[in-house]
């Protein structure tokens, strides 16, 4: 033991006790920030309306708008006319949706496992990924016809490309450690792509998925906007021929809604399948 | 005590030849690089060798050719008598990193070998074993926990166990707790230790840490780079089992200054 002395000190200070500061939007609940953002934007959009600066042709009121979404849901609620194009409209989403899957998941896993599929396919990849896919539309019409077939094209079309990426990128994911490790214990290829490269992927996998999920929606209507048929997009088009702005503008809601169910759930889907992987940035609370 | 034996003046209490190579040599055929030069060593049964050197001296490729990952341009490498082709059963190897996969169980991981090699079933059996592996690293009842719960040192454990599973008849170790905090790598080094003589394993370790090799080495290969060549054998006889305070010992520095004498000569090159 050292000897050492130590003057007593006498504690007559105050405790160091002290307030760390805590930003202002760390102390309101999330709920109330989205409230606010919602409250200011329908001031403003009623202010614009109420001195007059955009003609009320183009822009209607909130209240007009807010009128014409309930007669909407009503419409809808009811079994009115609006319902058969609304599920014509989301027919064509989950088909869309499902075949971007599964071609976007083979193109994916042949680009981003074989390297013939990274040194020949990949660059035409890239090169019809660079195209304005819409400008397609006319051609899947001429094809498919003006059945919810061309529709289904255009939206996978879209859609497909992102999904793609994503598998392309996951199947990279997997570090040098893993792989050796995989090779150490004699892996075939099936092996390692199954049990591990493919689960490391998941993440981009649903990355593209995600981003593919809004594109099916936009393909979708594109479709319907270029290629008639009976769907929500129909609806849209003839409310806006007639100026129906309100009408516009609560479809695009309710059409909003179905592109939100399909977002929820293939975040649900991610949640459940990719479980170790807390996402950065995302709607996600934790 | 001497520094400079020859591998036929090893330790009598170790046993039977198990991996033997002789005349080892790697050139890479693309740009003609020699990375290793004419390497013989032979592990015997139950002992500990490490291969120390600075970066370039050819210890990773020596590690891979012992594992079967790449192929030699010439020499032989004869593992319990058998010529190594390629990854074997019989060969386990440990990373820097554990490398536990995080969709899987602590006890998923650790039978993953198994289920690579002889199917689910297999590994279903091997989850008794698996067990009893982790009660024998201290992680008992960390089976159902999923690795983003462990700690670093809690998953260097289990990728031991996944490295034991197989009951490889040697033990390769690429600088294994060479991310752990310097507290955590003394322990588990002796922990190390420990597994080694319960499991009576035959370890080659590839480290950059002097005291690493010594408090845990039976004998210290030194390399040398441009070309990758074995430059020295140290035969470390310190008494076993090796506690932490041989550490402080006369005896060990004078290993350390030893070995530190050697690499500084050949950084001077």
């Amino acid at each position: 033991m050292t000897d050492v002395n130590v003057a007593p000190v006498r504690d007559t200070s105050e405790d160091t006790v002290w307030v760390e500061e805590v930003s202002f939007i760390d102390r309101v609940p999330r709920s109330v920030s989205m409230i606010f953002v919602f409250v200011v934007f329908i001031a403003l959009w009623q202010l614009t309306h109420a001195l007059a600066l955009v003609s009320p042709i183009i822009l209607p009121s909130p209240g007009e708008t807010f009128g014409d979404m309930l007669f909407v849901g009503h419409n809808l609620l009811t079994g009115g006319y609006m319902l058969p194009a609304l599920w014509i409209t989301i027919l064509e989403v989950i088909y869309g949706f499902a075949l971007a899957i599964a071609i976007g998941f083979s193109l994916g896993v042949l680009v981003g496992e074989t390297a013939f599929g990274e040194r020949a396919i990949m660059p035409y990849l890239v090169a019809i990924d660079t195209m304005p896919k819409v400008a397609f539309a006319p051609l899947f019409v001429a094809w498919l016809g003006f059945g919810i077939e061309s529709k289904v094209a255009l939206a996978a079309f879209i859609a497909t490309f992102p999904i793609v990426v994503g598998t392309a990128a996951g199947l990279h994911a997997a570090d040098e450690n893993a792989r050796m490790l995989f090779k150490t214990m004699g892996a075939s290829r099936m092996q390692t792509l199954i049990k591990m490269k493919l689960p490391a992927g998941l993440p981009q996998i649903f990355t593209g998925l995600k981003i593919g999920a809004v594109g099916v929606m936009a393909g979708a209507i594109t479709g319907e906007f270029l290629g008639g048929g009976k769907g929500f997009g129909e609806l849209i088009r003839v409310a806006a021929s007639q100026l129906n702005t309100p009408r516009v503008f609560s479809l695009i809601l309710y059409l909003s809604l179905v592109g939100l169910a399909l977002y929820a759930l293939v975040t649900y889907a991610q949640r459940r399948i990719v479980f170790w992987h807390k996402e950065r940035v995302g709607v996600s609370e934790h | 005590m001497d520094l400079s034996a020859a591998p036929t003046d090893m330790p009598s209490r170790h046993g039977a030849p198990v991996y033997e190579l002789s005349h080892v040599g790697k050139t890479y055929a693309r740009n003609k690089v020699v990375a290793l030069e004419d390497v013989s060593l032979t592990l015997r049964h139950g002992s500990f060798s490490s291969v120390i050197g600075s970066s370039g001296c050819g210890k990773s490729t020596l590690l891979k050719i012992m594992a079967g990952l790449i192929p030699p341009s010439m020499g032989r490498v004869v593992l319990q008598d058998r010529p190594v082709r390629g990854p074997r059963r019989d060969i386990g190897m440990m990373f820097q990193q554990a490398t536990l996969f995080p969709w899987r169980t602590t006890v998923e991981n650790i039978v993953l070998p198994i289920e690579i090699r002889d199917g689910r079933a297999a590994a279903e059996k091997a989850k008794a074993r698996a067990h009893d592996l982790l009660e024998v690293v201290g992680l008992a009842g960390f089976e159902n926990v999923y690795p983003n719960e462990l700690s670093g040192g809690m998953a260097q454990r289990a990728s031991i166990c996944r490295m034991l599973i197989t009951e490889p008849a040697v033990l390769l170790l690429d600088e294994p707790f060479s991310a752990l905090d310097e507290l955590s790598r003394d322990m588990m080094n002796m922990e190390l230790q420990r597994i080694c003589t319960e499991k009576d394993a035959t370890a080659f370790l590839v480290t950059h840490s002097i005291p690493e090799a010594v408090i845990l080495s039976d004998d210290i290969y030194v390399m040398k780079p441009r070309p990758g060549r074995l430059a020295e054998i140290v035969t470390v006889d310190l008494p076993r089992p090796r506690t932490l305070d041989m550490m402080t010992t006369p005896k060990f520095g004078e290993i350390v200054t030893y070995i530190r004498s050697l690499l500084d000569r050949e950084a001077d090159l």
